[in-house]
């Protein structure tokens, strides 16, 4: 740039930058949401089809498990940890579910609570691992991580869990899925809400309540954000760690739950990019309305923002092998937006 | 003409002028002692003389040019070497000693690329020769002791033909014997024409090294005294008012004992410790880093255990084994340096100014476990007003507030609630000195419970207590100096600081 005479430029670049502080100040309050509805518009636009209902229910029901999965990240990114194990204990759960109808002959009643409560175990013991073993969150988690993946493989010898799947020892297993299990993932409410949806608000609108409304939620933040001035305050800071760390086991293994009703087997490939997107989504909450904190309803927002960017430009018959590079730049732009403007005071 | 000339200095933070004017010359060849309580602008100077701040008005010359340096590399390169307080910042462990004595090297690119062993220990030894010292250079120096970094960085300074020198509290975490070398070191310097300027709260040290002791006070250069130097003179003008005697502050209690200690012993093999605090009494515990104060208040709030001893509260025995059981039993507790033991992170739910003040408080004032209502508001508008809290409102960041406002704020959150005895460490820590004027009269104010209060500076202890308690290798030494300033003279740091 060249340097124009002082006397005339100083008022003008002054107001420039004043725009410009404005302009950066509104993109990091609403970036992503204006963004959103961009793309809502845009894509309808260019595909038609894109707008109807279905198709919109359709996006919805695609990115339930990663938007509660999301949440429960959110959940441990609160007490300062981060649950990398998220994905995999989704994965077991569709798994364990599998396997306690197929081989247990269990029914729907027995089914959820029995994957919900080993989700609150995998919790537990990430929990036990960070809490008294001390291990450092991210490593525990890894570590539980690799051990899950490896255990959801030993009961059934490697192999997917269907009807008449081979036991080990050579018996013919005799159970199936319950029908009514398989409900949770494919029938919804007057016709046209998937439950998956249905049941992804509930837990948004619950946890969001929760961590922000709540003394708990207060607590939680307050030991993410300064274990020791939350300890140095009274609050039983390890116990709310295990008890983020149960709370985010047991939403992943509700997510498995929506995964194998609406697979309708324990497929041992399940739940491949789960991590992966559920942690997108999270720290693009991030920056949805410029919070720069964990935050439910940016985790939320941001793996339907997503799922929205994906889904367009799969209409738009983008391939399906660009994906990951798409999520990736949006995440890229989103912890920018986070992290990069210039804000004030700096 | 002189080494260094600082002329009418300004710097603001926000609404606050750490420095007003301030004015400063050195000669070449001379130790001079800058005094000032906390928040009198010391620092804010030594980090523009050190080019970790800009100036907003005044010029300084330095060896006759204008001095401005745009970093601390840049002041380095000039000449003038500054030495902080945490000496951890020189190296780190993993590191040899003789790494760290070479790191600006390794920085500016004067070594070879590839480094043997053998070329390392001789440049190190070199350095360490042209300073005339002797340390260990092959032990890493995670594992040297505070005062051996604090010569690495002397070294350092050395080497980088430093003509002028600061070292901020240098002697804060030595023991005598380790201060004594120290003394030994600077003064070698000075023949050599190094301009030393030192900053200490330490009388001791300033009357054995100092050839001039430079006051400043809110900001500006007060006074300045030479030797033989009038250190109750000094002192008066740090603290801008004629020293108090000991009977003037002393007020009289006679009541119960809200805290009674028997015998407490804090680490293995210390002295037992016996005092009691009555209603409405404010005791100061002062002493050099490490001699024990912090850990005294830390054992009283259930943080650490202690070795052996009683301790009842309002005659109740008290023996908390958390935090938790201790503001159960009504005692509270601020550490010190509040962004590590007080506040949140800037964003964070909870670290507005309501939500600092209610963190302890939220199971009584949220029952029902929903944090809807007016109630952190209400309390945050009552605690604005009585401690005069300067912010836009109950909802303002804490990260908005000045440090003497973040200070009372964290004061106002264990004001908030009934507590019987209230613990202290370190309250005054960067604080100005018109906050501070208000924190001691809310200290001093209440007077439904104690207060004892940790500090290692002993005219805060002056201030703020009616009765002051030294600490030495974690034993009480009651502190009944019938003249402060005689006593402040005597006080030296004790070789079990250190631990």
């Amino acid at each position: 740039m060249t340097a124009p005479s002082p006397a005339a430029s100083t008022p003008q670049f002054k107001a420039d930058r004043l725009s410009a502080r404005h302009v950066f100040a509104f993109l990091r309050k609403g970036g992503i949401i204006v963004l959103l509805a961009a793309m809502l518009f845009g894509f309808s636009l260019a595909q038609p089809a894109f707008s109807n209902l279905v198709n919109q229910m359709s996006i919805l029901q695609s990115v339930s498990v990663v938007a509660i999965l999301g949440t429960a990240v959110t959940l441990t990114l609160a007490v300062g940890g981060f649950d990398l194990s998220i994905g995999a204990t989704a994965a077991s759960s569709v798994m364990a579910a599998a396997y306690a109808m197929i081989v247990w002959q269990f029914n729907v009643w027995l089914t959820v609570p029995f994957v919900v409560g080993f989700g609150i175990a995998v919790g537990l013991f990430n929990g036990f691992l960070i809490v008294k073993v001390r291990v450092p969150d991210l490593l525990a988690t890894l570590a539980t991580m690799f051990l899950l993946s490896g255990l959801q493989l030993i009961p059934s010898a490697g192999r997917s869990i269907s009807a008449g799947l081979i036991l080990p020892d050579g018996s013919k297993a005799a159970g199936a899925f319950d029908p009514r299990f398989l409900e949770i993932g494919r029938s919804g409410l007057f016709g046209f809400l998937p439950l998956p949806v249905v049941l992804m608000a509930l837990i948004a609108v619950l946890i969001y309540v929760l961590t922000e409304h709540t003394r708990f939620g207060r607590l939680l933040f307050a030991t993410g954000g300064n274990e020791l001035a939350a300890r140095l305050s009274g609050a039983p800071t390890n116990r709310l760690r295990l008890t983020a760390y149960a709370l985010s086991g047991a939403l992943a293994s509700i997510g498995g739950v929506i995964i194998a009703a609406r697979v309708g087997r324990g497929d041992v490939s399940t739940g491949g990019s789960l991590m992966m997107d559920a942690v997108a989504a999270a720290l693009i909450g991030f920056a949805v309305l410029d919070k720069r904190r964990p935050n439910v309803l940016g985790a939320v927002i941001g793996a339907i923002f997503v799922g929205v960017l994906l889904n367009g430009l799969t209409m738009l018959n983008t391939p399906y092998y660009t994906q990951d590079f798409v999520k990736g730049v949006v995440l890229v732009g989103a912890l920018s937006l986070t992290y990069g403007l210039t804000r004030p005071g700096r | 003409m002189g080494l260094l000339a600082v002329e009418q200095l300004v710097k603001h933070f926000g609404a606050t002028k750490a420095l007003d004017k301030a004015s400063l010359r050195l000669q070449a060849g001379e130790i001079v002692a800058l005094m000032g309580a906390n928040g009198a602008g010391k620092s804010t100077l030594v980090n523009i003389l050190a080019g970790a701040l800009a100036a907003d008005g005044g010029t300084i010359t330095f060896r006759g040019e204008a001095f401005k340096p745009a970093n601390p590399a840049d002041a380095v390169r000039a000449g003038v070497v500054t030495v902080h307080q945490s000496t951890d910042r020189i190296g780190s462990a993993g590191l040899t000693v003789a790494d760290a004595l070479l790191m600006p090297r390794y920085a500016e690119g004067s070594t070879s690329f590839f480094l043997t062993r053998r070329s390392v220990r001789q440049k190190a030894a070199a350095v360490l020769a042209a300073a005339d010292f002797d340390l260990p250079l092959d032990s890493d120096f995670g594992d040297l002791r505070a005062a051996d970094r604090q010569l690495v960085a002397i070294a350092r300074a050395v080497a980088a033909k430093a003509s002028l020198l600061i070292l901020d509290e240098p002697t804060a975490s030595l023991s005598s014997v380790e201060a004594q070398r120290l003394y030994a070191v600077l003064r070698r310097l000075r023949a050599r024409g190094m301009t030393i300027l030192y900053i200490s709260h330490r009388i001791a040290d300033l009357a054995a090294l100092a050839d001039r002791a430079v006051v400043m006070r809110g900001g500006v250069v007060v006074d300045e005294f030479t030797t033989p130097i009038d250190f109750r003179a000094a002192v008066s003008a740090m603290i801008g008012r004629p020293l108090p005697s000991h009977e003037a502050i002393e007020r009289d209690f006679h009541g119960d004992a809200v805290l009674s200690v028997q015998g407490l012993q804090l680490v293995p093999g210390a002295p037992a410790i016996d005092f009691d605090v009555k209603r409405g009494e404010v005791v100061a515990v002062t002493g050099a880093l490490g001699a024990g104060k912090s850990r005294l208040l830390a054992t009283l709030f259930g943080i650490n255990s202690p070795v052996a001893g009683a301790v009842q509260v309002d005659g109740k025995p008290y023996h908390p084994r958390n935090p938790a059981e201790a503001i159960a039993a009504g005692v509270a507790y601020a550490g010190e340096d509040r962004h590590r033991t007080s506040l949140l992170p800037a964003g964070w739910p909870g670290s507005s100014v309501a939500g600092t003040i209610s963190l302890p408080h939220l199971a009584k004032w949220f029952p029902g476990g929903l944090l809807f209502g007016d109630r952190e508001a209400e309390e945050a508008r009552g605690a604005i007003g009585r401690l005069g809290i300067r912010t836009s409102g109950p909802d303002a960041g804490i990260e908005t507030l000045s440090g003497g406002n973040q200070q009372k704020t964290v004061l106002a959150r264990w004001q908030a609630g009934d507590f019987r005895l209230l613990l202290l460490d370190e309250p005054f820590q960067g604080v100005d000195v018109g906050a501070r004027a208000d924190i001691i009269a809310a200290i001093r104010a209440s007077t439904h419970g104690a207060t004892l209060i940790a500090t290692s500076d002993p005219e805060e202890a002056i201030e703020v207590a009616d009765r002051i308690f030294a600490i030495d290798r974690h034993g009480l030494i009651p502190w009944k100096a019938p003249d402060a300033v005689s006593a402040l003279a005597t006080y030296t740091p004790n070789e079990a600081n250190i631990r």
